[in-house]
C-alpha cells in the first residue's frame, strides 16, 4: 500500500498517511507481531557530507515492544537511531533522505518541528548525562520546558510518577534536592530514563544504554526496559548480543550501512535467514 | 630481583638522573617565581602600611602637609571599575556564548575569535587613546564614563575568552540531553549550558575585574584623574592607579607614602577578588558535583 517514495528532508510533499493506514501496515506485518507499527522507515539514505552512512533502509518498528539494532561499529545503527528523533539535524553536514513515518506522519515534513518530534520520541544516551542540577530539577526539566504541568503539585506528581516508572523513586525520594551527579552510574542512567519519561514520549530511543554500566546496573536497566515497553515503543542500539536476545522482541542486523536482516528476535538468533547474520551473531566477525 | 646487565643498569641510572634533574629544575623555577612575588609583596606592605590610616579612606586627596587621603581615588576606582565591568562583562559573555554555542567553527566566528585575541593583547595605552578619540574629544573633555568605557574594552575580550573556554568544557552530553528532550537552542544554552558553567564564568569576570582594577594607561587619556572629591561620571575622575602615578613622582614624602598605600590597596583588592573567585567556583562546583 504505502507507495515507496523517496523524499528530501527539506522538500517533502508526501501525502500524510492516516493512523488507519498505519494500522493496516501493522496488520500486514506478519503473525509474529501483535502490536501495531509505530514507525515506518522507507528507503532511508543518510549522509555525513559526502560520506553515505545508510543505504536504502526499509523497516517497520512495532509499538509496545523492544526493537534491537545490532551490528559492528560503524555499521550505521546509531546513525539510524539518531535519524528517528532528528538528532542528526544538530550535526553540520548531516543529511537524511527517505521517509520516516511515525503513526503515519513524516517526521521530516517541512511543517513538522524537530522539537515536536523530540518530545514524542525521547532518547537515552550511551553515557548517563544527568544535568548538573538537582534530581528533582532534572526530571522537571522537560515538563517545565514544555509547560506540561499547571501547578507545582502537578509537577511534583509528574516527578514522582516518572521516578517510580524508572524504578528509582525509593532510592532517591529523600534526596530529591541533591545533585543528580551524586548518584551511581546505574542510578544516573535510570534518572535520565525518568527524565525522558516525564514528557511522556511514545517512543524511547536508547543508544547503548548499558555500555558504561556494571552487570548489576545493567540488569536493573534491562528489567526496566521490559516494563516500559508496556506503554512505549523502544528502540535500542546494543553491542551485546546477549542483551539484544534478552530485552528485544524484534532485531535488525546492520552491516556497512545496510539493513541485512530483520525479524523477530527468536528467529534472528536461532535461525537467521542469511549466513552473514549467522556469522555476526555467533561471533565470527564484528 | 633479576641481575641486570651493565648496559641496562647504565640506562636505568641515566633515566633516573634525568628524571631527578628535570624535577629539580621545575621546583627551582617555581621557587624563583614565588620568591619574586614574596619580594614584591614585602616591599609593598613594608612601604604601604606606613601610610595607612583612617584618613586614607575618609579624606580626599589634598596638598602635601594638609593631611589628605585617597578617598576620592578609592571611590573613583570603584565607580569606574564597576561601570566598566557592568558594560564589559555582559558583552564579553555574549561574545563567548556566540563563539562556543552558535558560531562554533564558522568563518565569521573564526574572525571574531581572531579579533578578540588581538584585542586581548592590544596595549592598554592604545585602548586609552582610542577611547580618547571616541568618548573624550567628541564630548569636550575627560570623564569617568570615558574611563569606564576604556576599562570595559579591556575586560570584554578577557571575559569573552574565558566564557568560551569554560563553555567548551561543558560536556556535549548535556547539550545532546537537552536537545533530545525537545529544547530549542536558546533554551539549551540558558537552562543547561550556562548554569553548568556559571562558576567558571563568574571566575572569569572576577579575574577581569581584578585586571582592570590595576590598569593605569587607559585612564590616562580618558578619566585623567581628579584631585578633588567628585562622583560626577561626566567629569574627570580620580582613580587609585592615577593617584599612584601622580603621587609617586613627587618630592613630598607624604605623597610618596600615600602612593605606596594606594598600590597596597589595589593589590589587596585584587587578592581578595582572586580568593573570592576561588570560593565562587568551589561553591558552584560543590553544589553541582556529587
Amino acid at each position: 500500500m504505502l507507495a515507496t517514495m523517496t523524499t528530501e528532508t527539506q522538500s517533502s510533499n508526501a501525502p500524510r498517511a492516516t493512523p488507519l493506514q498505519a494500522m493496516r501496515v501493522a496488520a500486514s506485518a506478519g503473525p509474529a507481531i501483535v502490536s501495531p507499527t509505530r514507525i515506518t522507515l522507507e528507503k532511508i539514505n543518510a549522509f555525513y557530507d559526502q560520506k553515505q552512512a545508510l543505504f536504502d533502509v526499509n523497516l517497520e518498528i512495532p509499538d509496545n515492544s523492544v526493537t534491537a539494532f545490532i551490528g559492528a561499529s560503524g555499521c550505521g545503527k546509531s546513525t539510524l537511531l539518531r535519524c528517528l528523533n532528528r538528532m542528526n539535524d544538530t550535526i553540520p553536514g548531516a543529511r537524511v533522505e527517505g521517509a520516516i513515518r511515525m503513526d503515519g506522519t513524516d517526521i521530516n515534513a517541512p511543517e513538522i518541528d524537530a522539537v515536536q518530534v523530540r518530545t514524542r520520541i525521547g532518547m537515552v544516551f550511551q553515557k548517563p548525562n544527568p544535568f548538573p542540577m538537582s534530581i528533582y530539577d532534572n526530571i522537571a526539566y522537560g515538563p517545565r520546558a514544555h509547560k506540561i504541568h499547571e501547578s507545582k503539585a502537578e509537577l511534583d506528581e509528574i516527578v514522582e510518577k516518572s521516578l517510580r516508572r524508572a524504578a528509582l523513586w525509593d532510592e532517591v525520594k529523600d534526596r530529591l534536592n541533591k545533585s543528580g551527579l551524586g548518584l551511581s552510574g546505574g542510578q544516573q542512567q535510570r534518572l535520565v530514563i525518568a527524565r525522558t519519561l516525564a514528557v511522556s514520549p511514545a517512543v524511547i530511543l536508547m543508544d547503548e544504554p548499558c555500555s558504561a554500566l556494571d552487570p548489576i546496573a545493567t540488569a536493573h536497566i534491562e528489567a526496566l526496559i521490559d516494563q516500559l515497553r508496556e506503554h512505549t515503543c523502544i528502540v535500542i542500539v546494543t553491542h551485546s548480543m546477549a542483551q539484544a536476545a534478552r530485552v528485544s522482541q524484534r532485531t535488525a542486523f546492520f552491516h556497512m550501512g545496510k539493513l541485512i536482516e530483520s525479524g523477530p528476535t527468536d528467529q534472528i538468533f536461532t535461525m537467521p535467514k542469511l549466513e552473514q547474520t549467522q556469522d555476526y551473531i555467533t561471533g565470527r566477525f564484528g | 630481583m633479576k641481575q641486570l646487565s651493565p648496559a641496562t643498569r647504565a640506562r636505568y641510572f641515566r633515566r633516573q638522573l634525568v628524571d631527578r634533574l628535570m624535577g629539580g629544575l621545575c621546583i627551582f623555577a617555581a621557587g624563583v617565581g614565588l620568591l619574586l612575588l614574596a619580594l614584591i609583596l614585602w616591599m609593598l606592605f613594608s612601604n604601604g602600611l606606613a601610610g595607612l590610616s583612617l584618613e586614607v579612606f575618609t579624606k580626599p586627596m589634598s596638598q602635601p602637609g594638609s593631611g589628605g587621603g585617597l578617598a576620592n581615588a578609592i571611590v573613583g576606582s570603584l565607580l569606574q571599575v564597576g561601570v566598566g565591568a557592568m558594560i564589559g562583562a555582559p558583552l564579553g559573555m555574549m561574545v563567548g556564548v556566540y563563539l562556543s554555542e552558535v558560531g562554533k567553527e564558522s568563518r565569521f566566528a573564526s574572525v571574531v575569535r581572531f579579533v578578540n585575541d588581538i584585542l586581548l593583547s592590544a596595549p592598554s595605552v592604545l585602548i586609552g587613546l582610542f577611547v580618547y578619540q571616541i568618548a573624550v574629544l567628541p564630548f569636550g573633555g575627560f570623564s569617568g564614563f570615558a574611563g569606564s568605557i576604556a576599562l570595559a574594552l579591556i575586560a570584554m575580550p578577557i571575559v569573552a575568552r574565558t566564557t568560551e573556554d569554560i563553555l567548551r568544557l561543558v560536556p556535549q552530553a548535556y547539550r545532546d540531553g537537552a536537545v533530545a528532550l525537545g529544547s530549542r537552542e536558546n533554551e539549551v544554552v540558558r537552562k543547561v549550558v550556562l548554569p553548568a558553567a556559571f562558576g567558571g564564568i563568574l571566575t572569569g569576570v572576577l579575574l577581569a575585574v581584578a585586571r582592570i582594577a590595576g590598569e593605569t594607561a587607559p585612564l590616562l587619556f580618558t578619566s585623567l584623574g581628579n584631585d578633588v572629591w567628585s562622583l560626577d561620571m561626566t567629569q574627570p575622575m580620580a582613580s587609585l592607579p592615577m593617584a599612584i602615578v601622580r603621587y609617586s613622582n613627587t618630592p613630598y614624602p607624604e605623597w610618596v607614602s600615600l602612593a605606596w598605600t594606594g598600590a597596597m590597596l589595589i593589590t589587596v583588592g585584587v587578592l581578595v577578588l582572586n580568593i573570592l573567585s576561588r570560593f565562587s567556583y568551589a561553591a558552584v562546583a560543590g553544589k553541582q558535583g556529587g
